[in-house]
């Protein structure tokens, strides 16, 4: 059961990185167009400096 | 139970239900200045389209779409204001209104919606490892594993349960102080008494730890929270958003220079221009200059009534052919239109109060809980007189029976159903709108302007003679009069070439007149050209002096009306159209779009009479309407609907408000409602079947943890599919 010494500590720094991800997502505003960003992938227009 | 929860916030969509977070507003360029509700848009295409049509408007800086929330922000130079955008992208075919972006401040709300979920995510990533570990204990770790696998538990889910639990204990604490019970007092002696016993056990080697539990409770419980805090937000947004679709500015004279001001800047004794085509701001008398007014939402009249010097106006009338001068004698607060939206919120003051059903089943749960758990306690203690135990199994029959199912119940529904309704373009401004909109059985319609536009369309043109046609269309391009513009719209689609006519001009308030082969042609009023006044609409044509040719019009339907009164027919309810406007206008119109039902020359008083009359039979009343005239039976039914385009108080008296022209969502909001309304039920059963099974296992002692994290999930997982189920 040694192993458990590094997996615990693994299994907590991978949920930590997803934790941390998200709050980036979050402060990046990624999640406040939801519809509008599944739309704007399929238009036409070709955009060399797409708008963030 | 949502009701005793107090969160107010931002403008968060209900149509992005699926997307975990979609934080409202933020989005909007930091600098804004113009805002712009788009309730048409709905595709890549228009997203595109609207922005190239606002970034080619020159002075306009930034355009960005958030479909989403079916808005535009625009960042442009101080030269460009929202009323020429809009104007813009109406040209470009897609429906526009200016917002008021002043009246869409969020960062107070919107900070609240982002701590929720902020506090979602550290519960969902603890609530996870804190899983992984109690798996092992499970699965039979025993002795010191076991021990470490708690501590390491309790050393995740303890920070993470003071954190994450902080809106639970503030909202208990304030209901305790008070000396109340909602429903965060039983969840937060829940969470307490888990990881209190949990460490309790834990340090003194035992069994069971309840740390997965309680960490969970949270997690779901905030999941409820969050969504529920979205619909309510989504309503609040639907509120301010109607606040900001009136932008209230005035032209006033002051030294012979116009300025823009905000009507609150108004008092009375100044003088206010109103161009044609404006809506007059204020209460007032008429100071120079000749028009017509429409006074169609106040008082259901589709006939323009005569404006000139000493006329009397009021605020929401619209100003049709020629400018005014208006002295204003009562503004803002003091104005007709304020003071109906204050008989209104008499009116709804007695609105009967209606309880929902989240709300019946707390005041059964709340009490009911703690009464079992105790007893359970006493009945251990009693049982075995150790109170290590008793307390054990008090918490464990909380944790058991605690709402998660419950608290996930309503806000997973009611988001999914608001979230349709978003999208079919209708706003609901209140929490409870959809479940009262179920139980509806009578739906009374108004006529001017909500079965119809309340723009005139010219008939019967064919029995006139061509010539004269020719001449009535090179009149009627003169005017900007919607009736003189709906003619010549009708003609021209004919095909009439309009007739050279010279000394073409606009008589404000009467007609236009001009000669045509040396005898004078004019196209107006009925007085003005000697007939009698008829009672339908109508404008006439004189040519030279013979007698004058009437030209009659008929409202034109608004979209989706009579496809709204077929589907509502069809779904067995009782249909009633009531009016202000003239018995035969009405009795036509009815005949056209399938009423049986109707009242014609209604006051607004006999408007909501009527409405109360029917709810005292027992009736589930359904009001549809837009006009002033409306607003006191609006807020008298028990459920009520305004289209976008009325006034500010009629929105602000009715539940759910049409984004967009179309009257069709109507019958689907009903249908939606009725079937959100089922699903709830479906749910609280679930939830009640799960807490049923479980409880005695609780109470009998036999509740491990393994069985605590399957119930509570399971029954969590059955009610959020069971919400996704609505249709």
């Amino acid at each position: 059961m040694d192993v458990l010494g590094i997996l615990i500590p693994v299994s907590l720094f991978l949920g930590g990185v997803g934790l941390a991800a998200f709050f980036w997502m979050l402060k990046r505003g990624q999640f406040d167009d939801p519809d509008g960003d599944a739309h704007r992938i399929l238009r036409d227009d070709y955009d060399d400096a797409p708008k963030g | 139970m949502s009701a005793t929860y107090e969160h107010a916030g931002p403008a968060a969509c209900p149509a992005c239900a699926g997307a975990p977070a979609a934080e409202a507003l933020a989005d909007l360029p930091r600098n804004a200045r113009l805002m712009l509700s788009l309730p048409g848009i709905h595709c890549a295409g228009c997203i595109s389209g609207v922005e190239r049509a606002l970034m080619a408007v020159p002075g306009v800086q930034d355009a960005r779409v958030n479909l989403t929330l079916k808005r535009a922000a625009v960042e442009a130079d101080a030269a460009v204001s929202a009323a020429d955008l809009a104007e813009v992208l109406e040209r470009a075919g897609y429906e526009a209104h200016e917002l008021d972006p002043g009246v869409l401040a969020t960062t107070e709300s919107d900070r609240r919606g982002r701590d929720l979920l902020m506090r979602l995510a550290v519960a969902f990533f603890a609530m996870m490892n804190v899983m992984l570990l109690s798996v092992a204990v499970w699965s039979g770790a025993e002795g010191s594993t076991r021990d470490m696998m708690h501590w390491i538990s309790a050393a995740i889910a303890i920070p993470a349960v003071i954190f994450c639990g902080r809106p639970f204990y503030v909202s208990a604490w304030s209901a305790l102080r008070v000396r109340r019970l909602n429903m965060d007092v039983p969840i937060t002696l829940a969470i307490l008494l888990a990881v209190g016993t949990s460490l309790y056990e834990t340090m003194h080697s035992g069994k069971h730890a309840y740390f997965d539990a309680a960490i969970a409770l949270c997690f779901f419980l905030l999941a409820g929270r969050y969504l529920d805090y979205r619909t309510r937000a989504s309503a609040r947004s639907a509120a301010q958003e109607l606040a900001a679709l009136e932008v209230p500015r005035a032209l006033r004279l002051r030294d012979g220079q116009e300025e823009t001001v905000s009507v609150s800047e108004l008092a009375a004794g100044d003088i206010v221009r109103v161009k044609p085509g404006g809506r007059i701001p204020v209460d007032g008398r008429v100071t120079d200059g000749a028009s017509e007014i429409d006074r169609a939402l106040m008082t259901g009249e589709s006939l323009p009534a005569y404006a000139g010097p000493g006329s009397v106006v009021s605020a929401g009338e619209v100003n049709l052919t020629g400018p005014l001068m208006v002295e204003v004698t009562a503004a803002g607060e003091d104005t007709a239109l304020h003071r109906i939206a204050d008989l209104v919120a008499v009116a709804e003051a007695g609105r009967n109060n209606y309880t929902s059903l989240a709300d019946q089943a707390a005041k059964l749960y709340a009490p009911g809980v703690h009464i079992l758990s105790v007893l359970a306690a006493i009945g251990w203690w009693i049982y075995t007189q150790d109170l290590r135990v008793s307390l054990n199994i008090a918490a464990a029959v909380l944790i058991i029976t605690c709402p998660c199912a419950l608290g996930l119940a309503v806000p997973a529904v009611t988001t999914a159903a608001s979230g349709r309704l978003f999208r079919k373009g209708m706003l609901i401004k209140d929490g409870t709108a959809m479940e009262r909109l179920a139980e509806v059985d009578t739906v009374v319609f108004d006529k001017t302007g909500t079965l119809t536009l309340g723009a005139p369309q010219p008939v019967g043109l064919d029995r006139h003679p061509a010539e004269a046609m020719q001449v009535a269309l090179g009149l009627a391009e003169a005017s900007a009069h919607p009736l003189a513009e709906a003619l010549s719209k009708a003609l021209r689609d004919r095909g009439v070439r309009p007739a050279k006519l010279d000394d073409l001009r606009e008589v404000p308030g009467y007609g236009v007149e001009a000669r045509w082969h040396d005898q004078p042609v004019r196209l107006g009023r009925a007085g003005w050209v000697g007939a009698e006044p008829p009672d339908i609409t109508a404008t006439f044509l004189q040519i030279g002096s013979a007698a004058a040719l009437p030209l009659t019009f008929t409202d034109s339907l608004r979209p989706g009306a009579a496809e709204a009164v077929q589907a509502l027919k069809a779904q067995g309810k009782r249909i009633v159209l009531i009016s202000g406007d003239t018995k035969g206008a009405v009795a036509s119109f009815a005949a056209e779009i399938g009423i049986d039902e109707v009242i014609a020359e209604a006051l607004p008083a006999e408007k909501a009479g009527f409405v109360a009359g029917l709810a005292a039979e027992g009736a589930r009343v359904l009001m549809v309407g837009d006009g002033l005239n409306d607003t006191a039976a609006l807020a008298a039914a028990h459920v009520s609907i305004s289209p976008a385009s009325a006034l500010d108080a009629s929105r602000a008296a009715s539940d759910m408000v049409l984004l967009g022209r179309d009257l069709s969502p109507i019958a689907d909001a009903v249908r939606i409602s009725v079937v959100a309304r089922k699903r709830i039920s479906e749910n609280f059963t679930l939830a009640t079947v799960y807490n049923v099974l479980a409880v005695p296992f609780a109470i009998a002692g036999l509740a491990t943890p393994l069985i605590a994290a399957l119930a509570m999930s399971a029954s969590s997982l059955t009610v959020s599919l069971n919400a996704l189920r609505l249709k």
